[in-house]
């Protein structure tokens, strides 16, 4: 039992029951199509416990199981001009808006909020693959700006989750724009000295991989995630070949250089943790069972801690649970 | 000459005239010259009338247009001691990527620009202007160049896109998209960049991304070209014209929205018309951005270009 399952777990099965799925509710893994019951796939953070594939996990779900005890504050993000372009396809785009903020119970395509982690403040942004493909649309670039300006402000780290089809093309050239809009934001975050981490969940495509979702720091991927610029199918059509077996997926970009690391979901909290405490040059992070913590007695300690009692059992001021 | 779609009716014409003169050419004693001014007449106005209120599908197939004057056509006429610098030191050089040392005006600069070749051969070498990693990876040094030795960079941007391959995904197209945006936005010297045909979504930001952005009369800047849109959002690439309505891409439209800082004037019925027309004029809308520009300090230029790009999103569209 660790840390998570004890503190976290409850507040999830809470949300996601209350929310959006009666008890006897079952989910088909997109993958091997084994039927889920759909509370053990939430306790499982939406990963097959059959075949261990990674589904789509809404940016709340995620930041519930990723803040210390589920505990993160939104952080708001300016509201952009409402379909700029008048753009109307075969529906027109307020009313796909309409439909996406329904179905999804969201504003928009990301969530951004601030909290702890591992007693670490963070800042972090994740993109939700529910709402509209998780298309990077002026909103999607306000998120990340907002995020990049409170990380700055609060001179914390920011970790981005990233999901989406690509830029959202309702918004034309203003989508695109996301490209060098989101870039300044990440400039904004390195000349701060601040890490900014990208975590690459399925699928992360075009104008957004080849924007803010590769230039992190750090770059992990979730486990068979499909990461590229064009996808499988243009490419196909245009050199008229199969392409290989995992091509573009989390592990064959791996192979190829384009990532640090691939992590398993149930290990990325942890190993988030341990980078940013690095990289923020604190000491070691406590993994395990964590007692709740407790008011801090006394300012931080100069010296060196004792190896087997790290300095952050104790939990800094201004640390709350 | 190239007729696109539109301009069959006006090819017929001027062909006609055409005909007839060479006609009077092998016929001694035969008078046509009458004839041929009243067609030559008929086709100026028929010229005028097409052009007068192209729909953006139309400008982007002028847009796309084969005899449009290329990068190449620019790099000669507005510049001297032009010296290209190849390669990205990790893998190739990308020919569908131009760029090196020059003189703009005597001042020394450098210019990058996507290349789409003029003939069968060129096309192939240039990959028709759709770039790969190293083509980006390549446009970066440049940049670097530049910044180091302070001297103002000019892009001419003109590519369907990056070019979707296997080779190029696994050389990571993304990243060196990211990294060339991510210099046109630090470098501390002016940037300059003209969309001189089609700019396609982040194969063009890549090195859009600047200080002043122009934009020939009939170029184009989009986020996905009209079929791709019209393939995925009315599940039919047929529905070009559409898409390409609904995307706002035409320069005039970019104007409106605050993307594209300046439009050049392109000669009545289209760049290929009259190429050094067209040359002259972007060297001139060159000269007045850079001017415009003038000479800040270099953290004014990184902050001024930053700050543009964050305030864009403000102005919006009627229906
Ligand atoms: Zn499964």
């Amino acid at each position: 039992m660790n840390w998570i399952t004890n503190y976290v777990r409850p507040r999830i099965n809470s949300i996601f029951s209350r929310r959006e799925t009666p008890e006897n509710l079952w989910s088909k893994c997109t993958e091997c199509g084994t039927m889920l019951f759909h509370r053990e796939l939430s306790d499982n953070l939406n990963v097959c416990t059959n075949c261990g594939h990674h589904m789509a996990i809404t940016p709340r779900a995620r930041f519930t199981a990723l803040f210390d005890n589920g505990v993160f504050t939104e952080i708001k993000v300016p509201e952009p001009l409402a379909d700029p372009l008048k753009f109307r396809d075969q529906k027109r785009y307020p009313d796909r808006m309409k439909a996406a903020r329904a179905q999804t119970a969201e504003t928009e395509a990301m969530l951004v909020a601030e909290g702890e982690i591992g007693r670490t403040p963070i800042v972090a942004a994740a993109q939700d693959f529910s709402f509209m493909g998780g298309s990077m649309g002026m909103y999607v670039g306000n998120a990340i700006i907002a995020a990049a300006e409170r990380a700055v402000q609060a001179k914390r780290p920011l970790i981005l989750f990233s999901a989406a089809g690509g830029a959202r093309m309702q918004e034309g050239i203003l989508s695109l724009m996301q490209m060098p809009r989101t870039t300044v934001a990440v400039q904004m975050l390195k000349e701060a000295g601040l890490p900014y981490i990208v975590v690459l969940t399925h699928p992360t495509t075009g104008g957004v991989t080849a924007s803010y979702a590769m230039l992190g720091d750090v770059q992990i991927a979730e486990p068979n995630a499909l990461i590229c610029f064009a996808g499988p199918r243009v490419i196909e059509q245009t050199i008229r070949e199969t392409l290989p077996e995992g091509f573009q997926r989390s592990e064959y970009l791996l192979d190829h250089g384009m990532l640090d690391r691939v992590t398993h979901r149930s290990q990325m909290r942890d190993e988030l943790i341990s980078i940013v405490r690095m990289l923020m040059g604190e000491t070691p992070p406590v993994k395990g069972d964590l007692p709740a913590p407790e008011p801090a007695p006394e300012p931080e300690k100069l010296e060196a801690p004792a190896e087997d009692a790290p300095a952050d059992e104790t939990p800094k001021e201004g640390d709350s649970a | 000459m190239n007729y696109l779609d539109f301009e069959k009716p006006l090819a017929e014409i001027e062909g006609k005239a055409e005909e007839l003169r060479a006609m009077a050419r092998r016929e001694e004693g035969m008078d046509v010259e009458d004839q041929a001014k009243a067609l030559d007449k008929k086709a100026a106005d028929m010229l005028r009338d097409l052009y007068k209120d192209l729909t953006p599908w139309r400008k982007c197939q002028i847009a796309r247009h084969p005899d449009r004057p290329h990068c190449r056509d620019y790099i000669e006429r507005l510049f001297t001691e032009y010296t290209p610098l190849a390669g990205d030191r990790n893998f190739a050089d990308d020919q569908s990527i131009m760029g090196g040392l020059a003189r703009f005006n005597d001042k020394p600069v450098v210019v990058i620009g996507h290349e789409k070749g003029h003939d069968t051969k060129t096309r192939i070498e240039r990959n028709f202007g759709m770039a790969r990693p190293e083509g980006y990876r390549k446009a970066v040094r440049l940049m670097d160049l530049a910044d180091r030795f302070n001297l103002p960079v000019i892009s001419l941007v003109d590519t369907p896109g990056a070019y979707p391959g296997k080779g190029a995904e696994e050389r990571g197209q993304s990243e060196a998209i990211a990294r060339s945006t991510e210099k046109c936005l630090q470098i501390g010297v002016p940037l300059v960049a003209v969309i001189i045909g089609e700019g396609g979504s982040g194969g063009a930001v890549a090195f859009a991304t600047a200080d002043r952005l122009a934009m020939l009369e009939h170029s184009i800047y989009s986020v996905i070209s009209p079929e791709g849109c019209a393939s995925i959002l009315w599940k039919d690439a047929e529905k070009m014209r559409e898409a390409a309505e609904a995307l706002r891409l035409t320069a005039q439209d970019l104007n409106k929205l605050g993307v594209c800082d300046h439009i050049i004037k392109e000669p009545l019925g289209g760049a290929q018309r009259d190429k050094p027309a067209t040359i002259e004029a972007v060297g001139k809308a060159i000269e007045g951005l850079l001017a415009d520009i003038g000479t800040p300090s270099r953290e004014e230029i990184v902050a001024n270009r930053r700050r543009k790009f964050l305030d864009l999103g403000s102005k919006g569209l009627a229906a």
